[in-house]
């Protein structure tokens, strides 16, 4: 049956939106396919704002693997601003896609991925204008599949009603081992209806579809056990790891927006996971083994990149981007194939070390020297060996210094609050290092012209990390010490002025904790939230905690936990945690030993030039770390 | 240098780009299509690329232009071509000259502009018009970034008139019954656009159609002396310089 284009309907509306353009679509390398041509439909949905959204490399490697399969197509929605959506609602025009503006509930599949959990009101939002029950249970035939991913799809149990499925890792694969699943089944007539077929995806073991599993709770509000209520489901359900990422070489084609967004650069993930073993970072935990991508992929993918996108400004993404095995000839081979043209280069996520500033110094050979951002994340050595960032005072301040004396004015240090085992001093030892590094600085070029701004946030504890049982700092002490650290910072006017400060207060960070330590009870507060108008959380000037707090007060009034039984408390050994059902691989007893290792402040080298710690991951998955060198340069490109 | 001057459309969908999303796009299609467009000098180098008179964000337009200063020669034909096809579909490339003498923004006096009002009543509309046009002033408010303003709508308007049977298909893609209205603005500080002109009428005359209007620039130039509209503000580039 064709499906009409929503677009004459929304059109009259967009005069009276916002920045109209960014619900237009017709970006460069956007694709739209014949509906009737195609089996298997997706909607892949990145569930904040499309200036956010587009630049999202996972919603765009995904949108081009679908669109690349024969028979299957996929189209791009994001979250509404208020204005349009209030303005759909009125005249009824239903959540759309804006490649072939068609209507979301036409498709099969509606896969949304959360990077972060600040996304899960607007998913509500999405659904609703779709037209789609928010709970999955209430879904019919007529509905597509709601499927999570992202980083944040490791724990999806505060919107596991709302979701049919959820999978954890990298996409690649997965979405087309699903695409198979669900073009059998179309094929065969759809036996069994939605049932079925997500039965089909959840016994193939790769698929979490979480009405599948009973969770049960002890009296005082702790889960008893997470099983499965029905046969064939397979107990545990595991993350999908890509082995090779040369073979997946996506973004091919990267979408440019008309649109202002976020990110205007092309990007290249140079390698995925991290085994710098960061003891706060999930992503560090969940995407291990570190899988490099060779130096001439990396070049390939460049070069086609800003032929096909025009964008002047290319990003190396990663975890850890200097700790690529190739990275000085990564750096290097590029530098020298775009010297003397407007391409800019960029090596977002860096470490502290000298190496770092010999790299940026190669990418900038051109261009200006503004600013370097580094991130020691804790303030104290202490606090730096409690979690596992293994940087020193002395290394700091020997590789700030560097950096100014090689002609950078202006350096960012990135830190963290609230911390496990954190104390007042820990974060004020953030405002003698900053006065340090000025002073040392200033001894270092001779000059006064020099800067450095004290970013920091607060600390969420995040699972499937050593820190998953840690109790989360509550946002009055983090909001004392991010106030007694600026005063701090102020109070030496010999300093004062050339150390800028940059921090966010500690209310959001409590809704974080709450939404990604959480566990089904949570999707009650999400949904009393939204119907009470909470949308775009991560947005300041949309967010309200005091609309969370209201909202997770009434939602959980007959329960036997609250906001800081889920926040601020403290887990021991054996408590079932939410997500524990749910396996990225990594040892549980090693997290737990890691987290002892923590709070004895010992520390833990990388296992890629050390031996194995035994994180449990690469026997789990069955996987490898996967770096060079490959020996391989860079040529210098031919100009035809 | 070689400058070299551009006249492109913005039609259908991506009448809703603003000036700064034109920008990017052009900034971009000029690298994808290889145009070997000049840097200015200093800290930050950026594309040697000016914009005159950009309708403003929901409008479309058949007489925007632009200006690209090259680091070398290039036959302006080739650049229209390799520009357009580098352009999204709905950002055309009309016309590339050659820059003489002169600056560009100068000769651009004024703006034809069509509005198609869906819906609305033309008796009305007529009537509106007539009103309109025999008032000596016609003082309407605008939100401006300075804050509210106030101005004379009336004075800048050359012509304007209820068009008979459908005009030039430019703008909204969906097809209603509508009033088309065209009108000559001159333009002027603080600029007087449609809508300030469509604020008028309801002033005047009390007309106002529910839908917003679909407008279109139809054309640009130096205003003709003789019939009022704007002539082809790339005459004097084409005529090789002599006038």
């Amino acid at each position: 049956m064709p499906v009409e284009s929503l677009f004459p309907r929304l059109e009259p509306l967009l005069p009276k939106v916002q920045k109209p353009i960014q619900y237009v679509g017709g970006e460069l390398n956007s694709i739209v396919k014949d509906w009737d041509e195609a089996t298997v439909r997706w909607a892949l949905m990145y569930p904040d704002a499309y200036e956010v959204g587009l630049p999202n490399q996972g919603v765009q490697i995904l949108y081009e693997i679908l669109n690349e399969l024969p028979e299957t197509l996929a189209e791009r929605t994001y979250a509404v601003w208020p204005d349009l959506e209030a303005l759909m609602r009125s005249e009824g025009v239903p959540q759309f896609t804006v490649d072939g503006h068609r209507p979301v509930r036409a498709f099969d599949i509606l896969g949304v991925s959360f990077a972060t959990e600040l996304g899960y009101t607007n998913l509500l939002t999405a659904l609703d204008l779709a037209g789609i029950p928010l709970e999955a249970v209430d879904r019919t035939d007529e509905d597509p599949i709601v499927l999570a991913g992202g980083h944040a799809a490791f724990n999806p149990e505060p919107i596991a009603d709302f979701l049919d499925a959820a999978v954890l890792g990298d996409g690649e694969q997965i979405v087309i081992a699903i695409t198979e699943v669900v073009r059998e089944w179309k094929a065969e007539g759809s036996p069994g209806g939605r049932d079925e077929l997500l039965m089909r995806l959840a016994s193939s073991g790769g698929v979490y579809v979480p009405k599948f599993y009973d969770v049960e709770y002890h009296p005082d509000g702790r889960i008893k056990r997470v099983v499965p209520n029905r046969d064939g489901v397979p107990t545990r359900v595991f993350k999908h790891t890509v082995m090779d990422l040369d073979e997946w070489p996506y973004p091919k084609k990267p979408l440019v927006p008309l649109a202002e967004t976020v990110h205007e650069r092309f990007s290249v993930e140079i390698f995925r996971g991290c085994t710098r073993g960061c003891r706060f970072c999930q992503a560090g935990m969940i995407t291990r083994p570190v899988r490099e991508r060779s130096i001439t992929t990396i070049g390939d993918m460049v070069e086609t990149g800003i032929k096909e996108s025009g964008f002047s400004e290319v990003g190396l993404l990663s975890l850890s981007s200097a700790d690529h095995s190739e990275i000085a000839d990564i750096t290097k081979g590029l530098a020298d194939r775009y010297e003397g043209s407007q391409i800019g280069l960029s090596l977002p996520s860096t470490r502290v070390d000298a190496f770092n500033i010999d790299l940026a110094n190669e990418l900038s050979r051109n261009g200006r020297r503004s600013g370097l951002t580094f991130a020691p994340e804790g303030g104290s050595e202490r606090m730096r060996k409690v979690i596992n960032k293994m940087v020193t005072e002395e290394d700091l301040i020997r590789t700030v210094t560097t950096a100014y004396s090689n002609g950078w004015r202006q350096v960012k240090l990135y830190f963290m609050c609230g911390l496990p085992t954190e104390e007042d001093e820990d974060v004020l030892g953030i405002a003698d290092l900053a006065k340090k590094v000025i002073k040392a600085g200033r001894e270092a070029t001779g000059s006064r012209d020099i800067r450095c701004t004290v970013s920091i946030g607060g600390f969420v504890p995040k699972p499937h990390t050593p820190f998953q049982w840690a109790a989360q700092c509550d946002h009055e002490t983090v909001d004392r010490r991010l106030r007694a650290l600026r005063d701090a910072l102020r109070s030496d006017k010999e300093y004062g002025k050339a150390i800028g400060y940059r921090y966010h207060d500690g209310k959001p960070s409590i809704v974080e904790g709450l939404l990604s330590r959480g566990d089904r009870r949570v999707g009650k507060v999400i949904r009393a939230v939204w119907e009470d108008g909470g949308r775009f959380d991560g947005w300041s000037e949309h967010f309200s905690f005091e609309r969370w707090m209201a909202a997770a007060e009434r939602a959980l009034a007959d329960e036997p936990v609250d906001v800081d039984w889920y926040t601020t408390r403290e887990r021991d050994e054996h408590e079932v945690l939410p997500w524990d059902h749910l396996d990225a691989g990594l040892d549980r007893e090693w997290l737990w030993q890691d987290w002892q290792d923590a709070l004895n402040t010992v520390e833990v080298e990388d296992c890629r030039w050390s031996p194995c710690y035994d994180c449990g991951v690469c026997p789990t998955m069955g996987t490898e770390i996967q770096i060079g060198p490959t020996g391989r340069k860079l040529l210098p490109l031919t100009v035809i | 240098m070689q400058r070299l001057r551009v006249r492109y459309a913005k039609r259908g969908r991506l009448r809703f780009t603003s000036h700064r999303d034109i920008s990017r796009a052009v900034e971009r299609a000029v690298r994808r299509a290889g145009i070997p467009v000049a840097y200015s000098a200093g800290f930050s180098p950026h594309p040697k690329i000016s914009y005159a008179g950009a309708a403003p964000t929901g409008v479309a337009s058949e007489a925007e232009y632009l200006e690209i200063g090259l680091s070398r020669p290039c036959d302006p034909r080739r650049v229209r071509d390799d520009l357009d096809a580098s352009l999204p579909p709905g950002l055309d490339v009309l016309d590339v000259v050659e820059a003489r003498d002169g600056n560009l923004a100068d000769r651009l006096e004024g703006s034809m502009w069509e509005l198609r009002l869906p819906g609305a009543d033309p008796g009305e509309a007529e009537r509106a018009v007539k009103e309109f046009l025999a008032a000596d002033r016609v003082e309407v408010e605008r939100l401006t970034k300075k804050g509210m303003r106030r101005f004379d709508a009336r004075e800048a308007v050359r012509s304007l008139a209820v068009v008979e049977g459908p005009g030039i298909t430019a703008g909204q893609e969906t097809v209603q019954p509508c009033v088309i209205l065209r009108m000559v603005v001159r333009h002027e500080t603080p600029a007087v656009r449609p809508d300030d002109v469509l604020m008028g009428l309801r002033l005047v005359a009390g007309f106002a159609p529910q839908s917003p209007p679909a407008v279109t620039r139809l054309a640009q130039g130096p205003l003709d002396a003789m019939t009022g509209e704007p002539a082809d503000p790339f005459a004097f580039d084409r005529a090789g310089g002599d006038r």
